[in-house]
């Protein structure tokens, strides 16, 4: 690790004073740690100033629901508050589900909801010593090489995929992020469009603006009767990222879809929405006839490398999983 | 200005800064100075001289280097020893009582041989520690589930795993 300097911040806005401080490139906040802390080490990463943003766990560290449904999660609970929380586990278990297989227990009680979405991939290429596109180098190594975890959608130059199972899930969930900004300002944003595939001019998976700082994530009220299930599929039971993931939230009446949200992780660089298969739904009265309809139209579009053909099917099948226990029914 | 960078904006360390970092490990306290970049495990091993936390994989993949902060099963490997400050710490030295009782877990793994070679095993006994202190009748899912995050290279899961069973009051 190249030596950095270490500063506390006791609240979102202090953590910003302080990121203007470190100046415009060479500043990060560190929460967990636990994906920085590697990058850091293999020196992908080498900040110059890390604003430790832990002291305002007494600010940041929450998860509370308001009295009209909706589920505030400061950006500092972690992975494992959220796993252990009984009100989200009877109110929003797709959110357990969501946590509870990511990583191991140690780093869930370390990683911080925030933090989570802001990993960086996992391709060994990003990660190895390797000078790649997404490193500012000229190529991605992956698309014609070892490309067996790697993205099916997309046209960005990388072709890695999103590592979170949160992110998939508060995608599906309509969450919202409040960012802390200079001066005391503030803002909102969809989750779904804080993640955007690297481009040539920015090489990451979501968009902060300088001095920015994510203080919270809000999932709103979920519609009567909404359900949801997430489905994630992993090469071994334990500590493995998505091959393929889905997270599907429906609401129903009287047997009727009257509103879809699909969201897939493991296939592109960003949680990957698929709002063709939410329209076709939409209206329908779920059936495993339409559940693998729905699957066939969500991979239409799927453009696989050339080792990672068997996520095409994979995430099929994992769709019609997820949408069948989201509707209560069993595959 | 404990809480001001200690460069001017973008200008490179001229050297790498330290920091003093109060830590209480084991119930003592301690005062150490740091590198900014020297992790928890770095800090036990180095400056307290407390070897039972092992260097495994070094990227939060193996467990070897599990210890506890706030009784919560932690990897120091990915913990920077400043982001410690004020925190209460337990390692596997600080398991056994000073007359040299072990600790439950620690007799548990004895009675059921749930180690080889010995390397992950402070790591293991701590996560199991945490589990316990959290959930003292876990189900056999549970068990495997809270273990998932150290690995054994001896492969003495099976035993680990029966260690576990015991210590939930499972009939063996």
């Amino acid at each position: 690790m190249q030596p950095f300097d270490h500063v506390s911040a006791t609240s979102a806005a202090a953590a910003v004073e302080l990121l203007q401080q470190g100046g415009p490139s060479g500043a990060r906040v560190i929460a967990g740690g636990t994906d920085l802390i590697s990058l850091m080490r293999d020196r992908i990463q080498s900040p110059r100033l890390l604003v430790n943003i832990l002291p305002a766990a007494a600010a940041l560290r929450y998860l509370r629901f308001e009295a009209d449904g909706a589920l505030r999660v400061g950006a500092l609970a972690t992975l494992a508050d959220i796993e252990r929380d009984p009100h989200i586990a009877a109110r929003l278990p797709i959110l357990t589900q969501a946590v509870r297989d990511a990583a191991t227990p140690q780093l869930r009680a370390m990683a911080t909801a925030a933090g989570n979405l802001m990993q960086r991939p996992r391709c060994w290429y990003y990660r190895g010593e390797f000078p790649c596109w997404l490193k500012g180098g000229d190529e991605c190594f992956a698309r014609d090489g070892e490309n067996k975890y790697h993205a099916i959608f997309g046209a960005s130059p990388c072709v890695a995929v999103h590592p979170s199972d949160l992110a998939p899930v508060l995608v599906a969930l309509d969450a919202e992020l409040t960012i802390a900004g200079p001066g005391g300002s503030a803002r909102t944003l969809p989750v779904e469009r804080f993640f955007a595939p690297p481009t040539d001019d920015e090489r990451i998976e979501y968009r902060l603006q300088p001095g920015e700082v994510v203080s919270e994530i809000r999932v709103p009220a979920q519609p009567a009767g909404a359900r949801g299930a997430y489905v994630k599929v992993m090469d071994r039971q334990a500590w493995a990222f998505a091959l393929v993931s889905v997270a599907a939230q429906l609401s129903e009446r009287d047997g009727v879809v009257e509103r879809a949200r699909l969201a897939l992780g493991g296939v592109a660089n960003v949680p990957w929405r698929v709002a063709a298969v939410e329209d076709l739904l939409t209206g329908q009265r779920l059936t495993p006839a339409l559940a693998a309809q729905a699957a066939e139209r969500a991979l239409e579009n799927a453009h696989p490398l050339t080792h990672n053909g068997y996520k095409v099917p994979m995430a099929r099948a994992a769709i019609r999983r997820a949408l069948l226990a989201a509707a209560g029914q069993e595959e | 200005m404990p809480n001001a960078p200690s460069q001017s904006p973008d200008a490179a360390p001229t050297a790498a800064p330290h920091r003093t970092v109060h830590l209480t490990v084991n119930g003592i306290a301690h005062e150490i100075e740091v590198e900014t970049r020297r992790t928890l495990l770095d800090a036990l091993r180095a400056d307290l001289h407390l070897t039972g936390a092992k260097p495994g994989c070094g990227m939060g993949d193996c467990g070897a280097c599990t210890v506890l902060i706030e009784g919560e099963a932690v990897y120091s490997c990915l913990t920077l020893a400043v982001a410690c400050e004020g925190r209460a710490i337990t390692t596997i030295e600080g398991l056994s009582s000073s007359d040299g009782e072990l600790d439950p877990v620690q007799s548990a793994f004895i009675a059921h041989d749930a180690l080889q070679c010995g390397f992950c095993t402070p790591g293991q006994v701590l996560a199991m520690k945490a589990l316990l202190a959290r959930n003292p009748h876990p189900s056999d899912d549970e068990i495997a589930r809270a273990m998932s995050g150290n690995l054994c290279r001896c492969g003495a899961y099976p035993k680990i795993l029966a260690a576990g069973r015991a210590l939930a009051g499972h009939p063996s």
